[in-house]
């Protein structure tokens, strides 16, 4: 298994863990975040402006992590600097 | 496919390049600019007004309220600033219903600038609010040994605030440029309906968190000093003021209706 190959197979396993393992948490914590909103918001329904603007907040910030995710699949799928380089050092020779 | 509108280059000269991300800020700009001028051109105070008068009267006060309930004391001092904020990644997201467009937003360029800018404007605001030795008091707060972290952490949410709306934006445009080559049109469409919602949603995030990044830096705090407490006697007197108008403007508004 030559380099190429073995960058090649490195980098799709790891985009796609990165994904797949990286929403797992996010997913929970914004589970969570919203239950607790909708018990809040029926204990005081005339603080719901202040609750779901909090919420929406709250969530922004858990899904970046998630982002962050993405981003780095992303990168390991279509800007990925390994890969680039085996290929123009492939394309050179 | 191309990560972001970075790869569209209309023109190159060395290493100058005019790319779509630029071209598209510009036009933006452009827009934003002139149609703010067309519509403040005669305005009215009476009740005879244009509707776009109206418009912006809506979007300026809303800004103006989301200020004021972060707790800022006087928001029209940030309004420019943060409005502006907000009406560009809100606009940028929105003109994605124009055919062959892509938001500016989804270049990590344009969210990293917009995030260079909110972190040179919170201690540029704080310390023209607190005096130089206030501000930098401020990251010894709790203890002294907070100060590495309190530093650290000032980097890591500018860095958090350019990468979560860069993610935001790419993903939007890469969601739908992926549909569009392998399902019929009508999964892009509703794809294309939920990144204008997120766009929306991250615009008013990214402006709601450079507020309370703003606040932090600004705000003085109980526990301090003896001075403090009359800032805050002033400033709880007028959110009371303001709970006991709105149920009084509510219902004013139903025996009306």
């Amino acid at each position: 298994m030559d380099s190429t190959t073995l960058i090649a197979i490195a980098s799709i396993v790891t985009a796609g863990l990165t994904i797949a393992l990286g929403s797992i948490g996010p997913a929970l914590g914004e589970g969570r975040a919203v239950a607790t909103a909708l018990s809040s918001l029926a204990q005081q329904p005339d603080a719901a402006t202040t609750i779901t603007r909090t919420l929406f907040v709250g969530l922004a910030m858990i899904e970046s992590i998630a982002i962050y995710c993405f981003v780095v699949s992303m990168i390991l799928i279509f800007a990925n600097p390994f890969w680039n380089h085996i290929i123009a050092h492939a394309a050179g020779k | 496919m191309h990560l972001s509108p970075d790869g569209i280059i209309f023109w190159q000269h060395g290493f100058l390049k005019l790319n779509a991300t630029i071209a598209f800020t510009w036009g933006l700009m452009f827009v934003l600019a002139v149609g703010s001028k067309l519509v403040t051109r005669r305005l009215s105070t009476d009740l005879q007004r244009s509707r776009w008068q109206n418009l912006l009267e809506i979007v300026v006060t809303a800004i103006n309220e989301q200020i004021a309930e972060v707790g800022l004391r006087q928001p029209e001092k940030y309004l420019g600033f943060l409005g502006t904020l907000f009406l560009f990644v809100a606009i940028a997201s929105i003109f994605t219903i124009v055919p062959g467009y892509e938001p500016p937003t989804g270049s990590l360029s344009t969210t990293a600038a917009l995030a260079i800018c909110v972190f040179v404007a919170v201690p540029l605001f704080g310390i023209e609010d607190r005096g130089l030795g206030g501000y930098l008091r401020a990251y010894l707060k709790p203890t002294v040994i907070m100060l590495p972290f309190n530093i650290i952490s000032e980097l890591s949410r500018t860095l958090a605030l350019a990468v979560r709306l860069f993610g935001n934006m790419m993903s939007g445009t890469m969601i739908l440029a992926i549909l569009l080559t392998i399902t019929p049109f009508i999964f892009p469409i509703a794809m294309s309906a939920l990144g204008l919602l997120t766009g929306m949603v991250q615009a008013y995030i990214f402006f709601i968190l450079a507020t309370v990044y703003i606040a932090a830096a600004t705000r003085t705090r109980k526990p301090e000093a003896k001075a403090e407490p009359k800032p805050e006697a002033k400033a709880e007197p007028k959110p009371e003021a303001k709970i006991e108008s709105k149920p009084e403007a509510k219902a004013e508004a139903e025996p009306k209706e």
